[in-house]
Parts: structure tokens; sequence; C-alpha cells
């Protein structure tokens, strides 16, 4: 595939690498906003190369992780009912709630799918006049746009047994929470690369000087996140706090207009919970008033679900980078990957689930 | 005037049907006549024509090696081939990675009300073929049929009967540290295929599913590396990551794979990187998986690439004896990962 080893280059990753180590005077600590750039970290096996030089925090950028045990748990409810299709994006399938998962409510009879784009939700609302299609509208800004696009083009076409159950949540407060957080350790993020293809940077800005860090754009491959971090390492050993661009094939400092406008068009800015965190102020996006047909949470009444998290589960504390994962005592006792308490331990990418399997595997090596 | 055949359908059994319908099933003359049409033709053989209800066939000496498998799959028809290639490959490429020679089938079909016959005619043509080019015998069968709803389209199960040769026996539990570990060809292409056909996506070029019978590549192994070979295992469902977890954990071996030393086909990994899936994890119908004699690992590799099915063979790692039980990839920036089992389906990621 063009443009996909060109960006996995052993021979240049390998070069990086060096760089960095080079570059740092000592062992800084970042964190990586995004879920995607948490996998391909964990699937190249880049934070052990870079021990040494970089501490790589996973943060709370896996949307799938973060939705709230509350609305796993309305979309359960919904999913259960007979007059409901609900549809979702795949991995959001296997995420606990309270008393089971979407697997297991698809297994007693209720009508679950997984749908690639939400247009394919609207497009089985038309073809189901009869049914209640739900979709699941999760995610950061990159899924934003074309989640707004399916409830503007259900109005637009009059499909009135379609809505959705939003999730939404936006990355500059959660990077905000972390950092005013009083025994904060991360000096350097890397921001989703997709989420700024979206929003562009201009948000990062003050973030960066009010709190003294370096934030670089970062994109997904091998080498886009190694030249990420090594723009950060040097910034930081520079005592520059700046927004810089690694992702430059993607990312314009004003992202892209018209998504945004479509996105704030249909969504508003809202309060919203993130699963093992808590309500971070200002932190999602609701729709708007004038498309509350659209809201599954209207329309189904789904207010009197309500959900707490287990309190023996410390994911704020391990999202935050205060505690590593083997210091919650839950850790591999009451939460597995097979058997989740929080979200982290939920997306095979989650730092607990990494922890849980790389655990097992310098046991391994010690002999144990 | 009306004449007969514009009047109202007639409710007796007419005889000739386009598709399967309730009848098929009844034990009588309609299921009599789908045999006679559809399946005797393709199969007949002394066994089969015999009707019993069950077939005595003969085997020399040793011992005989059993498999069974049923075989779900949805599109029936995919970009190369179909569920019968899947049916008679399955089963044949099991009884392989016993070391047996496969020789006899058995074939039980639940046929669903509706099925349209020349689509049965299509899976049974490949069954047919496939059988042939395997050189065993579809020997003993049976008909079921179910109500419109109640199956999708067409299952088939086949139990295979193969024999074992000059004590040829590898096993999951035989891996040594030290073993090369070699694939017989490029990777995921079958479930990527079944995918790409039933999400309705296409990609610049086509991908097609690998079924294949192996048994060949495994006789070949077996002439020339006889017990060298330590491990045979054919990478279905849960694809190559799965497959090593097994073997790794029966035998109380580590594995160690090199990332870039594995064959994977461009439009293959194209399509799993755009639905967020790993190749390691998608299902193989027609790629194995051996661990022999480090040794011995060039000439196997020469050996699986003399046969088409074989021609993308290559070493793609080793055994040791280290975090036994665990398959770990060295990847392209020097780190390491666990590849692990999954807990269920692999599913498409958002992030």
């Amino acid at each position: 595939m063009k443009y996909l080893a060109e960006y996995r280059d052993p021979t240049l990753a390998r070069a990086l690498v060096d760089r960095i180590r080079r570059t740092a005077t000592r062992r800084w600590t970042l964190m990586e906003v995004c879920g995607g750039q948490t996998h391909t970290i964990v699937k190249q096996g880049i934070n052990e190369v870079l021990s040494e030089a970089v501490e790589m925090i996973h943060g709370p950028g896996c949307p799938v992780c973060v939705t709230p045990l509350e609305q796993i748990d309305r979309a359960l409810h919904l999913a259960a009912r007979p007059d409901v299709i609900f549809t979702s994006f795949g991995d959001m399938l296997r995420v606990p709630g309270s008393e089971c998962d979407l697997f297991q409510v698809k297994s007693r009879g209720g009508n679950v799918r997984i749908v690639y784009s939400p247009l394919d939700a609207v497009e089985l609302a038309r073809q189901n006049p009869d049914r209640e299609v739900v979709f699941f509208a999760v995610g950061f800004e990159t899924t934003a746009p074309a989640n707004a696009m399916a409830v503007w083009r259900a109005r637009e076409l009059g499909v009135e047994n379609f809505s959705v159950l939003v999730s939404h949540v936006t990355v500059p407060p959660a990077i905000e929470a972390i950092l005013e957080a009083p025994d904060n350790r991360v000096r350097g993020f890397l921001a989703a690369g997709h989420v700024c293809t979206v929003m562009g940077w201009t948000e990062y800005e003050p973030l960066a000087q009010r709190y003294r860090v370096p934030i670089v754009v970062t994109g997904f491959e091998p080498l886009d996140i190694l030249e990420g971090i090594w723009m950060a390492v040097q910034q930081l050993e520079e005592g520059r706090h700046e927004v810089e661009n690694q992702y430059v094939r993607s990312v314009r400092r004003d992202g892209n207009r018209p998504a945004q406008e479509l996105v704030s068009r249909v969504f508003q800015v809202v309060d919203r919970g993130w699963r093992g965190i808590g309500v971070i102020p200002r932190s999602g996006l609701g729709l708007r008033e004038e498309f509350r047909a659209f809201d599954a949470e209207r329309k189904f009444e789904l207010d009197a679900i309500r959900a707490d998290e287990p309190a023996e589960c410390l994911a704020g504390d391990v999202l935050r980078g205060r505690i590593k994962p083997f210091q919650c005592p839950a850790f591999g006792e009451s939460c597995t990957p097979e058997s989740p308490l929080g979200a982290p331990m939920v997306s095979s990418e989650g730092a607990c689930a990494a922890y849980f399997r790389f655990g097992r595997l310098s046991r391994a090596a010690a002999g144990g | 005037m009306t004449t007969l055949t514009s009047g109202p359908a007639c409710p007796a059994p007419r005889g000739v049907y386009d598709r399967v319908q309730l009848g098929h099933g009844s034990g009588g003359k309609m299921s009599a006549q789908l045999l006679r049409d559809h399946f005797l033709p393709r199969f007949g053989n002394p066994h089969l024509d015999a009707l019993g209800d069950g077939a005595v066939v003969p085997v020399t000496g040793g011992e005989i090696v059993l498999s069974t498998d049923t075989f779900v799959v949805h599109p029936l028809e995919f970009p190369g081939g179909n569920i019968g290639h899947l049916a008679v490959h399955g089963t044949v490429n099991d009884l392989a990675m016993m070391g047996a020679k496969p020789r006899y089938l058995s074939a039980g079909f639940v046929l669903e009300e509706g099925l349209p016959l020349d689509l049965l005619g299509r899976v049974l043509d490949a069954m047919e073929q496939a059988a042939d080019d395997a050189g065993v015998t579809v020997v003993t069968g049976d008909t079921k049929v179910v109500d419109r709803g109640k199956a999708d389209g067409l299952f088939v199960n086949t139990t295979g009967v193969g024999v074992l040769v000059d004590g040829f026996r590898p096993e999951p539990t035989a891996a040594r540290a030290g073993d090369a570990v070699i694939v017989s060809g490029p990777l995921a292409r079958h479930g990527m295929a079944v995918m790409a056909v039933r999400e309705g996506f296409s990609f610049e070029s086509e991908i097609t599913s690998d079924t294949a019978n192996l048994a060949p590549l495994v006789a070949a192994l077996r002439d020339e590396l006889g017990s060298r070979v330590h491990v045979l295992r054919d990478a279905t469902r849960g694809g190559l990551a799965s497959a090593l977890n097994e073997i790794a954990a029966a035998s109380g071996v580590g594995v160690e794979l090199e990332d870039g030393s594995i064959p994977i086909p461009g439009p293959v990994q194209a399509a799993c990187e755009m639905l967020g899936l790993d190749p390691l994890y998608v299902a193989n119908e027609g790629v194995l998986v051996a661990f022999v004699d480090a040794g011995a690992s060039q000439d196997a590799v020469r050996i699986l690439r003399s046969f088409p099915q074989g021609a993308g063979a290559a070493a793609i790692g080793s055994a040791v004896g280290e975090h036994t039980g665990m398959v770990i990839l060295r990847t392209g920036v020097g780190g390491t990962r666990v590849v692990d089992m999954l807990p269920g389906d692999q599913l498409p990621r958002i992030c």
C-alpha cells in the first residue's frame, strides 16, 4: 500500500529512536492523548525502546474507554427494546455496562448491528420505517462531523425513526483537567492528529502558554509518533513550550472549517462524564435544542437510567499517570481484560490491559 | 376460457424445482430425487451408490485419523471459492495437519427452504472438484431441510478419514526451543475476502480467498524431512496468532516472530488498516504453520514453495525457551509486543 510502508521504515525509525535518546538529557514524561496513537505505541513497542529517554503515559483518548458507564447502560437498555435496531461502531460492542455488554444483549435477541458510518444507520432507518434506529454517537472531534452529518441528513430527509445516543467528548478540556491536577507529572503532549485535522490547533495554543507545556500535533504511523516525541523532547530540552505540527500532511492551523461549522450547527458544548475520571466541565458535545427530535435520550426518556462507577477502580489515577496500573488493588484480581472494571482495561490498548499482558511477559522472562 | 397451465398453482409436487422445498427433506420421493439429481452424479462411487446407512471402506494397516468440521459462512460464495471448497479443504487439511493422508469424507448438509438449487449445484461442483483434486472419496452423506429463516442458506459438515504413513505424526505438543516457524503462504486473504463481500467494500484490487488443499505440501514435507517436522497446524479461525498461541501453550515453548518477515499481501494489509483489523488474527483457509528443526528451515521453505499454494512460504520466527506459552513479535522499530489470544472476535476499531 502506498504511503504506508514509507511511514514504517525500520531504518528511519531506529535513526529517530537514536536521535531521541541523544537529545534527552533526562527522562521526560509525555502523554499521547489519542487511543490510535496508543495503539501504534503498544503495537510497535515504542514505549519499550524509548524507556530510558521517555516515559509515555497513555492518555484518556480512547472514546471506547471513556464513554461513561451510564451511557453504556442506556445503550444496553435501548438495544434490548424489541422496537429498536441499535447501531454502533464495532469496538463498542464488548464494552461492559453494569451488568452485561451489547454482545450479550444481541444474543438475547436484541437487534444490534455494527456500522462503519453513521450514514449507514440513517439508511437503515429509511429501509426499516417500522423500527426505531438508534446510532451510538461516540468519539472525539474526529467522529463528530460524520455524526453531525447523519443527524443533519436525517432531518433533511425527514427520517423520523432515526436518533442518536450521544456521548461525544473533546480533547482540550481533558488536557486542561490533567494539567490542573496538583500532582500532574505530564510535561508534554502529543495531540491527536485526526482531531486536529478537523479542529486545527488554535485551541491548544493558550494551553501550551498557560501551563508551559509543549504540545505536538502528531500522526499515527510509527515514524509520525517517533518524530512527534522527538519534537516534544527537543522543546523540553530547549525550554520551549509551543504548539508544533508534526502531522503536516494532514493538519492545518485552522483545521477543516466546513466540518467545524457542521459540528457547531448540530452540537453544542456540554458537561460530560468520562469513565474513570468523572465529569469534566464543558468537555463534551450534545445535540442542540433544534435537533431534540433526534436525541435518543429524550425520545426514549433515558434520564432515569443512572449508574455509579465501581469505587475500587482507580482508572482515573492511571489515566492521569498518578499510579501505574499494577498499583491498583483491583488490577489482575477483580479487574482483568475478560472482566474489566474500568476504561483502561477495556480496550486492548488501554494502559491496564497493556500492563496486564506485558506483566505476564516480564514475569515469564524472570523465570517465574 | 382458462387452460390448465394458467389455473391456480397445483399443490402436488411438480418434480422440477428451482429452489429447495421442505418436501426435499421429507425422506420421500422428493428427497430421493434431490439425491439422484444433485448429489449422486457428482460424488457417485460404489460406496455412496449403495445408499446404505453407512459406508464400508478398506484401509491398509496402521492407524486412522478422524476429523470433523462444520462450515458456516456468509456469503456462501465469495471471491476465490464457495462453502463447498471450504467444506472439503477444511477437513482434508485438518487430517493432513495430523500427518495423515486423507482418504474418505462424509458430508452432511442442512439446507434452508428456498435455497436456489443452482447455487447448491455450484457448491456441490466445488466439493466434487476439491475432493477429486485431494484424492478423497465422499462415501456417505445426509441432507436435512429446515424452514426458511432457520438456517443461513446452507450449512455443511464433513468428517474425514485419513491414514497415517511411515509413522509421521506431527503434534501440537512437539515444538522445541530452537525450532524454525514457517508459514506456507501470505496471510489473512480468506477473512478479508469474505468481509469485503459481506460489508460491500470494494478495493482497488480484488482480494480472493486462499482456500486450498494443503495435503500435498504435507506429503512432500513428510517425504523429505520426516521427523524433523515437529508441528503442523492450519491457521484457520483466529488466524496465525491463535494457532501460534495454541502451539506455544501446548508445547511449553515461547514463540518469537520477526515483523518484517510475515507475508501479508499489500491489498490485504491496506484493507486491514482501513478497518482497524490485525491481519495476524484474520482467518486463512489455505495456510499452514510448521515448526521444524532449525537446520531444516530452508529446506522446508523450498519444499513448500515448489507448490502453487505454497509459493509465498516464508520463515517468520522461531521457538524459544523463554516466556513459555507466549508469542512475542519483534517490531520494525526494535520493540516487542505480545501477540495474545483475543477474548472473542476481532472488532473494527473507531480510533
